[in-house]
């Protein structure tokens, strides 16, 4: 049952990796709660819902001292937006809400996903939560992870022996 | 040129298709830009055009009109100094996309306006195609 809900779980957006990293970069999502969403409001009118789950694009860069995610998220604001770290595992959700005012309006074009997503992921090293930093800017969304000291690269000595 | 324009009279042939699948964009695009996905939307006075355009700031954004046709560019900056990029999903190109437009628009008029990484243009049509209420006398 829970694997029928991933495979039909339509992801709004689906971008082939350039680089594929681990299979931990799987599309999680929590399935009690799309269930509950479910039997809340069956007949939504299509923007968000169980099946209608849609993925930023995610970006992870590292360097000596950080793990760098940077994630493509387009005309929200930034309230909209939660991260959690649990155990390693960093969890990106919130909702894209379509915020039609326009009067009298017909859309005729309609490539954007709105709705909620959710991103969870692995990360390949051990990052230290107290010291994560967040920023939006211009669509973009911009994760600083430091890595725990355990984790940074060390120079070892080599000593001469005599 | 005229192979990604997109003419806003046409609009009501096109709705069936009118969401594309992500995955054909990097077969659309030619090399060297990626397509912004967008939304239209015709309201009474106007049209609204939204192009998501992560990453571009209103700097790097240009806004052509040549004739009747529109030319919206991003340009971003990849800001990762220094750091080795582990793993990527995100296209790493700016953005353009042509649109051809209804006659019916007032090209004068057209406005934007750029927030966090949207693109909102604004395409008021032009006054003598309004609807417009005739007094009976």
């Amino acid at each position: 049952m829970l694997s029928f809900f991933y495979l039909n779980m339509k992801l709004a957006r689906f971008q082939k990796p350039e680089i594929w990293g681990w299979a931990a970069f799987d599309q999680l999502t929590n399935l009690r709660d799309e269930v509950n969403r479910l039997f809340e409001s069956p007949y939504q009118n299509g923007d968000s819902g169980a099946f209608n789950m849609w993925a930023p694009a995610l970006d992870l860069y590292e360097d000596k001292d950080c793990l760098i995610l940077n994630v493509e998220l387009p005309g929200m604001k930034k309230e909209e937006i939660e991260i959690s770290l649990h155990e390693n595992t960093f969890t990106l959700s919130g909702e894209r809400r379509n915020e039609k005012n326009y009067e009298g309006s017909a859309t005729s074009r309609e490539e954007r996903s709105f709705g909620r997503f959710m991103r969870s992921l692995s990360l390949p090293k051990q990052v230290d939560a107290n010291r994560v930093k967040a920023s939006y800017k211009d669509g973009i969304l911009t994760v600083t992870l430091p890595k725990s000291e355990g984790a940074k690269p060390r120079q070892i000595e080599i000593h001469e022996s005599k | 040129m005229k192979g990604d324009t997109l003419t806003m009279s046409n609009v009501a042939t096109q709705e069936k298709r009118t969401v594309r699948d992500p995955r054909d964009q990097s077969r659309e695009a030619r090399p060297g830009w990626i397509q912004p996905q967008v939304n239209i939307t015709e309201g009474k006075d106007s049209y609204l055009l939204e192009a998501e355009m992560p990453g571009v700031s209103k700097d790097g954004l240009e806004i052509l009109l040549e004739g009747n046709e529109l030319t919206i560019i991003g340009r971003r900056s990849h800001d990762t100094a220094g750091a080795q990029l582990v793993y990527r999903e995100s296209i790493e190109r700016d953005f353009r996309r042509s649109f051809e437009l209804d006659p019916t628009i007032d090209v004068e008029k057209i406005s934007a306006r750029m927030e966090s990484g949207v693109l909102y243009l604004t395409l008021p049509k032009a006054e003598q195609v309004k609807p417009r209420k005739i007094a009976v006398e």
